[in-house]
C-alpha cells in the first residue's frame, strides 16, 4: 500500500530520486567532528524564527503608537507569548551564534577553498540578508535602542557622497525614524527578507551536495571509490549524521533552553536594558550599543576617525570575506597540514573579532579607540597575509585517505 | 575531542617556540593517543560490513528516540496552539456588563455589547406572555430541552422574570442578528403579532426565542447566563451559579 | 604574537575601569518568592507612587492572581475611580496636568526595573537629598537634577549629603531599617512589574532542562549505536 503510493508519486515527482540523493545515499565523509554540527543546528534556528516569527505577527501591532505595548501585551496578555518572544529573540542571538561558529569552520578546514567557493559565496550571502533580517527587527519593539540603534545605523548610508542625504532620507521615509520606517522595515523582515533567506538556503544546500561536503582533513573523499562507485572514505547521511545531529540538536537546546528560561536578557546583550523604555525621539540613552552579534564590525566603524572611511571600513570588513576564496592561494584545505604561519594567522584573527565584539559593546575611551585600531588592522591583516603567505606556503604531506 | 586538538592546532601545535602553549600541546598529544587507541584506522566499506548489529537495541533505541522527542514536538506546540486563546485583554472587554433595565418600555427592545455580541433586552407585554404556550405546535422546542439557556431560564418564557427576555441576539443558523418585528411578524408566521426574523436565511423565532418549524435554524436562541442585582439591574455574562 | 599578548594585557584593566562607572549602586536583595513583600510593595507604590506613575502595561487582575490578592480587596482598595480590575493600571491625574505641574510627563514605571536595574531603583528610592537649588528641594544621588519631589520624606526624612558623599536621614516617622525594608518592599514589586513571568518561566525552565537531558541521553546512546558500524 504505501510502495503502491510512493510508486505513484515517483512516476510523477523525482521525490525517492531527491531523497536518496541528498539524504539517504548522500556520501558524508566519517570524520565530522564538533565544528560540523552547527549547519544543521543553523537550520534549526531558522525554524524556530519562522514559526515564533509567525506567531508574533499574529498580536504585533507595526505602529509607531501601538509597537512598544503590543510587545508588552504578548509579554503579559497573551498565553505564552513571552515564551514566545523569548524563543524568537533568544533565537536570534542563537542563530549569530551557530552562524559565526559555521563560518570559522569554513575557515579553519578551507572549506571556501576550491570547489566550494559558490557555496561559500552563497553561505555569505545568508550571513549578509540575515545581518539586515536581524537589524530591521530589532527595530520592531520600537523601544529606545531599537529607535537609536536603526537611526544611527540608517545614519551611516548619509556618509555617502552625494546621494547619501537623500538616500537616508529615503531609507526612513521620513525626517527621522518614524512609524513610515517602522512599516517598511516590518514588511521586509516578516516576509521579504525571509523568502529571500529560505531561497538562498535552498541554494546553499544544492552547492553543497553538488560538491559534496568537505571534512576536518581537507580531502576529496570523492576521490577514492571504491568498485560500486561509492566513496571509500564516505556513509550515507542517514542514517549516520541524522542520529549524529538529534543528539547535537539535544546538546544545542540544553543550552538554547537554559537562556532563554533562566536568562532571557541574555546578561543585557540578547535584550538591551534601555529597550525595555518606549522609543523616545526626544532623548538617546546614555549609552548605545549594537546588539552584540554587530558589534565586531561596529567597533571597526568607530575605530576609523573619518565618517565615510569608517563606513567603507566596516562594508569592507564584511566584503573581504566574500572574496575569502580568492585570497587564499593555497591548495592545502584543512589547518592540519598547513603551515605554522596559518595557524597562527587564523588564532589571531580570532582573537580580533572576539575583542573587536568586546570593544564595540562598551563605551569608547581614547585608550580603547587605539587598541580597536591595533585590531582593525590585524582583523584586515588576516586577509592581506594569508594572500601572501598562501602563495608558497610551505604545508605538509595530506594523506590520502581520512585519519579521523 | 577532535575540536579541541584543532583549537590547539591553530594556537601553535608542533611549534617549540612557544612556551606557553606547551602545556595543550601536550594535553593533545595525550587525547590524540587515546583517541588511536580506541579508533581502528578506518576501512572505506566498514560501514557496509557484515559485523553483527544488534537490530533489537538498534529499533528500540529508534523507537526511544522518535517517543522522546515526539513527545517534546508536542509540548512545543503547546504556547502555538494556547496563544489562540483569548488574551488576558480580550477577557476583560469579554467581561460581565450591567444593564439598567427601568427605563425600558413595554414591547421595547434594547441592545447591549456583552464579549463583543448583541444581547437583546426584551420588556414582554402580558400579551405576548399568554400568547406564548400557543403556538408550540409549530416549535422545534417548545420546552427548551436543549441546552440553549441556563437551567433558570428553562421555563416558558425562557427567562428569570417572565416580563424581560434576555437573549444573545445571534441566530443559531450561521450567526447572524436576527430582526426583531414587534408588529409584523405576522407576515411571516400567520396568527403570531411579533418575533424575530434572521434576514440571511430566513430563520424565524418567537418571543422567547424559540425556533419555528421549517426554517434553517436548528436551536433556539441562546439565554446568556445573567442575574439581577435589583428590580432596575441586570448583570449579563455572570449568574449566582458563579458568583 | 608578543606584541598580541602585550596589548591583550594592557586591555584587560581598561575594559574593567570601562565597564564600571557611575554613582555606587546599594544591593536591593529582592527576593521574588517573598508574597508578603510584594504585598506591601504594591500597597506602598498604590498609595506613593500611582498618583502619578503608571503602570500601564500591567493588569490589575494579573498582579491580584500573581500576589495572591482577592479581586474584591484588588477592587476597593487599589484600583483608581471608575476603571475594572480587569483593566490596565493607568494613573490617576491626566497626562497633560502632570506634564504641567512637573514640567515632563512621569515615566511609566512598569517596566523601569528591567530599564534601570533594581539595585538602581533601590538606590534611587533612597537616594533622595536636600539641595535647594532644585526646584522641588530635593536632588537625588543616581538621578542628578531629579524633576520630582521627594515623595517619601515623611517617612524618610529630608536626607543632607555629608561631606563624604553619604546621605544621613533624620525626622522621619520610619527608621533607616524600617525605610530600607520599605523602599525594598516597592523595588521588589517593581521588579516583578518588569517580568512577572519570571518564576512561571523558571519554574517551567527546570522541566524543560530535564525533558531534554533525558532527550539527549536517548539520542546519545542512539547515535553511538549507529556509529558503531563506523568506527
Amino acid at each position: 500500500m504505501v510502495k503502491n503510493i510512493i510508486d505513484w508519486i515517483d512516476e510523477r515527482i523525482p521525490m525517492t530520486a531527491t531523497y536518496n540523493r541528498h539524504v539517504g545515499q548522500y556520501a558524508t565523509p566519517t570524520n565530522f567532528n564538533f565544528w560540523y554540527f552547527f549547519g544543521s543546528l543553523a537550520m534549526l534556528v531558522l525554524v524556530n524564527q519562522l514559526l515564533t516569527g509567525i506567531w508574533l505577527t499574529m498580536n504585533y501591532v507595526p505602529t509607531a503608537e501601538g509597537a512598544f505595548a503590543s510587545i508588552e501585551y504578548i509579554m503579559r496578555d497573551v498565553e505564552y507569548g513571552w515564551l514566545l518572544r523569548y524563543m524568537h529573540s533568544t533565537g536570534a542571538s542563537a542563530f549569530f551564534v551557530v552562524i559565526y561558529l559555521h563560518m570559522f569552520r569554513g575557515i579553519i578546514y578551507g572549506s571556501y577553498q576550491k570547489p566550494r567557493e559558490l557555496l561559500w559565496l552563497f553561505g555569505m550571502l545568508i550571513f549578509l540578508v540575515l545581518m539586515a533580517e536581524a537589524f530591521m527587527g530589532y527595530l520592531l519593539p520600537w523601544g529606545q535602542m531599537s529607535y537609536w540603534g536603526a537611526q544611527v545605523i540608517i545614519s551611516l548610508f548619509g556618509a555617502i557622497p552625494f546621494i547619501g542625504d537623500d538616500l537616508t532620507l529615503w531609507i526612513r521615509g521620513d525626517f527621522v525614524v518614524s512609524g513610515a520606517t517602522l512599516n517598511r522595515f516590518f514588511a521586509l523582515h516578516v516576509i521579504a527578507l525571509p523568502l529571500v533567506l529560505v531561497v538562498l538556503v535552498f541554494l546553499h544546500l544544492i552547492a553543497l551536495h553538488e560538491v559534496g561536503s568537505n571534512n576536518p582533513d581537507g580531502i576529496e573523499i570523492k576521490k577514492n571509490k571504491d568498485e560500486n562507485g561509492w566513496p571509500k572514505d564516505g556513509i550515507p547521511f542517514h542514517p549516520y549524521y541524522t542520529v549524529k545531529d538529534i543528539m547535537g540538536v539535544a546538546g544545542f537546546l540544553i543550552v538554547f533552553c537554559y537562556v532563554l528560561f533562566f536568562m532571557p536578557e541574555g546578561g543585557g546583550y540578547f535584550l538591551e536594558g534601555p529597550n525595555f523604555e518606549a522609543a523616545n525621539p526626544m532623548k538617546t540613552p546614555e549609552h548605545i550599543a549594537p546588539v552584540w552579534y554587530f558589534t565586531p564590525f561596529y567597533a571597526i566603524l568607530r575605530a576609523i576617525p573619518d565618517k565615510l572611511i569608517g563606513v567603507i571600513g566596516m562594508g569592507l570588513a564584511i566584503a573581504v570575506l566574500f572574496v575569502l576564496p580568492w585570497l587564499d592561494r593555497c591548495s592545502v584545505k584543512s589547518v592540519r597540514y598547513r603551515s605554522m604561519t596559518h595557524k597562527l594567522n587564523i588564532g589571531q584573527f580570532a582573537v580580533s573579532f572576539i575583542v573587536l565584539g568586546y570593544l564595540g559593546a562598551v563605551p569608547t575611551t581614547e585608550i580603547l579607540t587605539y587598541v580597536a585600531r591595533f585590531f582593525t588592522v590585524t582583523y584586515f591583516g588576516f586577509f592581506l597575509l594569508l594572500w601572501i603567505y598562501s602563495k608558497n606556503e610551505k604545508t605538509k604531506p595530506v594523506p590520502e585517505r581520512l585519519t579521523h | 575531542m577532535c575540536f579541541n586538538y584543532d583549537l590547539v592546532l591553530i594556537f601553535g601545535y608542533n611549534e617549540p617556540r612557544l612556551k606557553f602553549i606547551f602545556l595543550l600541546t601536550d594535553l593533545s598529544q595525550i587525547l590524540r593517543n587515546l583517541n588511536k587507541t580506541r579508533i581502528p584506522t578506518l576501512s572505506g566499506d566498514k560501514w557496509m560490513s557484515n559485523a553483527p548489529v544488534d537490530t533489537g537495541r538498534r529499533r528500540f533505541l529508534t523507537a526511544a528516540t522518535a517517543v522522546v522527542g515526539g513527545a517534546g514536538a508536542a509540548a512545543v506546540a503547546v504556547p502555538f496552539i494556547k496563544s489562540w486563546n483569548p488574551s488576558a485583554k480580550a477577557k476583560a472587554a469579554g467581561a460581565p456588563v450591567e444593564v439598567n433595565i427601568s427605563k425600558v418600555e413595554p414591547g421595547q427592545l434594547i441592545r447591549v455589547e456583552w464579549r463583543g455580541k448583541p444581547v437583546w433586552v426584551v420588556r414582554r407585554t402580558k400579551e405576548i406572555l399568554d400568547g406564548l404556550p400557543a403556538i408550540d405546535a409549530q416549535l422545534r422546542d417548545p420546552d427548551s430541552v436543549e441546552p440553549q439557556q441556563p437551567a433558570y431560564a428553562q421555563n416558558t418564557g425562557r427567562s428569570i422574570k417572565a416580563e424581560y427576555f434576555i437573549a444573545v441576539g445571534l441566530c443559531t443558523h450561521l450567526g447572524c442578528s436576527p430582526t426583531y418585528l414587534p408588529d409584523t411578524f405576522g407576515e411571516q408566521v400567520e396568527g403570531v403579532a411579533s418575533g424575530f426574523f434572521c434576514p440571511c436565511h430566513g430563520s424565524k423565532f418567537d418571543m422567547a426565542g424559540r425556533v419555528f418549524q421549517g426554517v434553517p435554524a436548528p436551536l433556539n436562541l441562546v439565554i446568556p447566563p445573567h442575574q439581577y442585582i435589583d428590580d432596575g439591574t441586570v448583570i449579563i455574562g455572570v449568574d449566582k451559579g458563579a458568583a | 604574537m608578543k606584541k598580541l599578548l602585550i596589548a591583550l594585557v594592557a586591555l584587560v584593566p581598561t575594559l574593567a575601569m570601562a565597564s564600571g562607572g557611575g554613582a555606587h549602586l546599594e544591593d536591593a536583595n529582592i527576593d521574588l518568592n517573598d508574597q508578603e513583600s510584594l504585598q506591601r510593595g504594591l500597597d506602598h507604590f498604590q498609595n506613593n507612587c500611582a498618583g502619578c506613575h503608571s503602570t500601564q502595561y500591567q493588569r490589575y487582575e494579573r498582579v491580584a492572581n500573581d500576589l495572591a490578592i482577592p479581586l474584591d480587596v484588588m477592587s476597593a482598595k487599589y484600583v483608581h475611580g471608575e476603571a475594572k480590575v480587569g483593566e490596565l493600571m493607568e494613573n490617576a491625574i491626566p497626562e497633560t496636568d502632570a506634564a504641567k505641574w512637573f514640567g515632563a510627563t512621569p515615566p511609566d514605571l512598569t517596566l523601569v526595573a528591567r530599564v534601570r536595574g533594581e539595585d538602581w531603583v533601590y538606590t534611587y528610592l533612597k537616594g533622595f537629598y536636600k539641595d535647594e537649588n532644585r526646584p522641588f528641594g530635593v536632588n537625588n544621588t543616581v538621578f542628578p537634577s531629579v524633576g520630582m519631589p521627594h515623595v517619601l520624606q515623611e517617612l524618610q526624612g529630608l536626607a543632607v549629603k555629608q561631606e563624604d558623599g553619604t546621605l544621613v536621614a533624620t525626622g522621619g516617622t520610619l527608621s533607616a531599617e524600617e525605610y530600607d525594608q520599605y523602599v525594598r518592599d516597592i523595588t521588589g514589586y517593581l521588579v516583578y512589574s518588569g517580568d512577572p513571568v519570571k518564576l512561571e518561566r523558571e519554574s517551567l525552565g527546570w522541566w524543560v532542562m530535564g525533558f531534554l537531558f533525558i532527550f539527549f541521553i536517548v539520542a546519545y546512546l542512539l547515535k553511538k549505536e549507529y556509529w558503531k558500524d563506523v568506527h
